[in-house]
């Protein structure tokens, strides 16, 4: 139900409101962001005049209620924005991703009234920028792990430590961090401008370099007791919930990556004449072409079936895991195979498949490497535990 | 005032047209709302921003998916549809099309409740570029077709048209009939709250009987006009390279301006 791409009809399925968010946000990338994404990616810069373009399209907040700013809208909406999102750009898409589900989502569900009134409608707006902080450098895979800590003090907590490779922390006006207390891990909403708190840029990525990554420090960095976040109970399962929400809007994204790479590949081969006829019309590269269209048709069955279960309740994070993984993977060999087709012009970013293979190498490791959701499916079918 | 926008469904503007036969082949076409309609309603909901507009209605004639139009100009900002839709109205010329847009437009109150009535100058499909100015004369009030400005002051209203070198300006007295083009605006992106909101305004259905309207009068039997074929335009002929020195280039190419294509 992408645009152009949808061999097995599920554009019957959409509700006219999903129609037009999807066809608003592919108008919105092709207008607004398509002619600019080369030079950004090139400089790996992101243009902070798109922010207020992309929160007046109200991404921002998608599936939070109105009465704190957001849309309203279902998860199945969610999917079809981050799937537009990404046939533009990974990184634009996680630029919405980590505000929606890993910033606006936690503030939302574990939040009290007061953080919710505080942060979140100028969250919707675009005012405040989230970042959600997890990955430490001795903590990815497993972020139970972690060493950051927060030391209960008079009238609040003391936080110290590191968090690396975090979306949007240069830009961020406040951080979801995660940090262990006496009783375990609990997250806290540390503002920009707190003594002891900064975001040294992390730089010389070969990939999604659309968005800006950073890393957190803290140090001996005070938040009043106002900034726990009071609904997370202790451990690893709000982090975890936060991060199910975003790796669902991964696997959408990625089909949308896809559907990029071999609608470019498709047309490109029609049209490049080699041995005195196109490309496409050699046996090799229309296997290439049926292998593209026939893994993108099936990820595509999986995510619709995927965002309907999410809305339904039915969804579980088992569910989210096999989604991303297969999504993303798909993405990634379509998009090699497409750069492939493309012969030379497929490394230029003026073809935009070369970004979009240079991005899945983050979409593929991010939110859960691709072993490790392939563990927690084994995990799930065995009852073993294969992690450590 | 009350603002009518007149729009329609059509197909997206990328589709590729492929043919069964001599009839077009609908089953992989995507429909959007018309482009230039949506200048229309931009052009209301700014009206009603202004504060000069305090309702907008949005009415389409179409199969089921005209309500996926409305329900985009309902995203834009405006308040409420009317679906008119009848297997009857089938093969409607602009003619038939116009009696029926006036008979839904009547039903809704029709002149004493309307003073603007916008459309999109043409639309991308059929192309015909009559229906605003047919309605219009339907009712008996004047039309400005292809404005690029618009303004109001009290019944009165400036519309503002491009001619060749220059700007041809019209004082109009409402009810009147506006067109709109590019330029007479920047067609918004509906936002998500506002889908969101447009899910919850009403469309009014109506078929041929509610409006009172004898089936014998449109639809193919009441159209001046009739698709009796489509076709592909020719495949286009490679190109021909004129090669040499300048002289002998601009003698051939004169040559060939002269006896080939005969337009020197
Ligand atoms: C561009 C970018 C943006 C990011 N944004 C954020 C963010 O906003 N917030 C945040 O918190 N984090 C973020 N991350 C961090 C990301 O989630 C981690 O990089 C990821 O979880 C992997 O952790 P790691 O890099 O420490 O790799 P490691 O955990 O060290 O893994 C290295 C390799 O070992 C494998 N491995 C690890 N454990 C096992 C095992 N038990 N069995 C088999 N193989 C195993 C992995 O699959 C991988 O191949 C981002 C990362 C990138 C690249």
């Amino acid at each position: 139900m992408i645009k152009n791409v949808d061999f097995m009809g599920l554009e019957e399925f959409l509700s006219e409101e999903e129609k037009i968010i999807r066809d608003t946000t592919r108008r919105f990338v092709e207008n607004e962001v398509m002619p600019i994404i080369e030079d950004y990616y090139e400089k790996g810069e992101f243009p902070n005049e798109l922010i207020k373009k992309i929160a007046d399209l109200g991404l921002l907040g998608m599936t939070i209620p109105e009465e704190y700013g957001g849309a309203g809208a279902s998860y199945f909406m969610y999917g079809l924005a981050c799937q537009e999102l990404e046939w533009c750009d990974s990184g634009l898409r996680s630029f919405v991703s980590v505000q929606n589900s890993l910033c606006m989502f936690p503030i939302y569900q574990y939040g009290s009234e007061e953080q919710k009134k505080k942060y979140l409608p100028g969250m919707a707006r675009g005012e405040i920028i989230g970042c959600f902080g997890l990955t430490e450098p001795d903590a990815g895979s497993d972020p139970a792990s972690m060493r950051t800590t927060a030391k209960k003090v008079k009238g609040g907590w003391v936080l110290n430590g590191n968090k690396t490779w975090i979306t949007n922390s240069p830009i961020a006006h406040i951080a979801v961090v995660w940090a262990r207390t006496e009783e375990g891990i609990r997250g806290f909403i540390v503002e920009r401008g707190t003594e002891g708190f900064s975001t040294p840029e992390i730089k010389k990525k070969m990939s999604l370099r659309f968005s800006p990554t950073g890393e957190i420090v803290l140090e001996d960095c005070f938040v009043p007791d106002d900034n726990m976040l009071p609904g997370s109970v202790v451990g690893m399962k709000a982090p975890l919930s936060c991060l199910t929400r975003a790796r669902y809007g991964i696997a959408w994204g990625a089909v949308g990556m896809a559907a990029y790479c071999f609608e470019t590949a498709l047309n490109y081969t029609k049209e490049r004449i080699m041995f005195g006829k196109p490309i496409a019309s050699f046996q090799l590269v229309q296997k290439d072409l049926a292998d593209m269209f026939t893994e993108i048709t099936k990820c595509q069955l999986l995510v619709y079936r995927l965002g309907r279960m999410f809305d339904e309740g039915k969804a579980n994070h088992v569910h989210v895991s096999m989604a991303k993984r297969t999504c993303t993977m798909m993405a990634y060999n379509v998009a090699k195979k497409a750069r492939e087709l493309l012969g030379g012009n497929g490394i230029s970013l003026e073809y935009h498949v070369i970004r979009h293979v240079m991005n899945a190498e983050t979409t593929t490791t991010y939110e859960g490497t691709d072993k490790i959701h392939t563990l927690i499916l084994g995990r799930y079918l065995t009852g073993m535990d294969a992690f450590r | 005032m009350k603002a009518v926008c007149f729009v329609k469904s059509v197909p997206d503007t990328e589709t590729r047209v492929k043919l069964a036969g001599d009839r077009l082949d609908k089953s992989e076409i995507k429909y959007i709302l018309n482009p230039y309609d949506e200048f229309a309603v931009e052009e209301a909901v700014r009206k009603k921003e202004a504060g000069i507009v305090d309702e907008i209605v949005v009415i389409s004639m179409g199969p089921a998916r005209a309500q996926e139009a409305i329900r985009s100009a309902l995203a834009m900002g405006a308040d409420r549809g009317v679906h008119i839709e009848d297997d009857a109205l089938d093969g409607s010329d602009a003619y038939a099309t116009a009696k029926v847009l006036v008979e839904a437009f009547k039903k809704e109150g029709g002149l004493d409740s309307f003073q603007l009535l916008l459309f999109g100058q043409r639309a991308i499909d059929g192309d015909t570029w009559t229906v605003p100015s047919m309605v219009a004369e339907m009712l008996g009030i004047p039309a400005v077709v292809g404005i690029v400005k618009l303004d109001i002051d009290g019944n009165k209203a400036t519309a503002v048209r491009m001619v060749e070198g220059g700007e041809e300006v019209f004082e109009v007295e409402l009810p009147a009939v506006f067109a709109g083009r590019k330029g007479l605006n920047e067609p918004r992106y509906p936002s998500l709250p506002n889908i969101m909101k447009a899910k919850r305004k009403p469309i009014n259905k109506y078929s041929l009987a509610d409006l009172g309207i004898d089936a014998s009068t449109v639809g193919k039997a009441g159209s001046f006009t009739e698709v009796l074929k489509y076709e592909l335009p020719p495949a286009r002929q490679a190109g021909r390279k004129v090669e040499g020195e300048p002289e002998e280039v601009v003698e051939e190419l004169i040559k060939f301006l002269k006896e080939e294509v005969q337009v020197l």
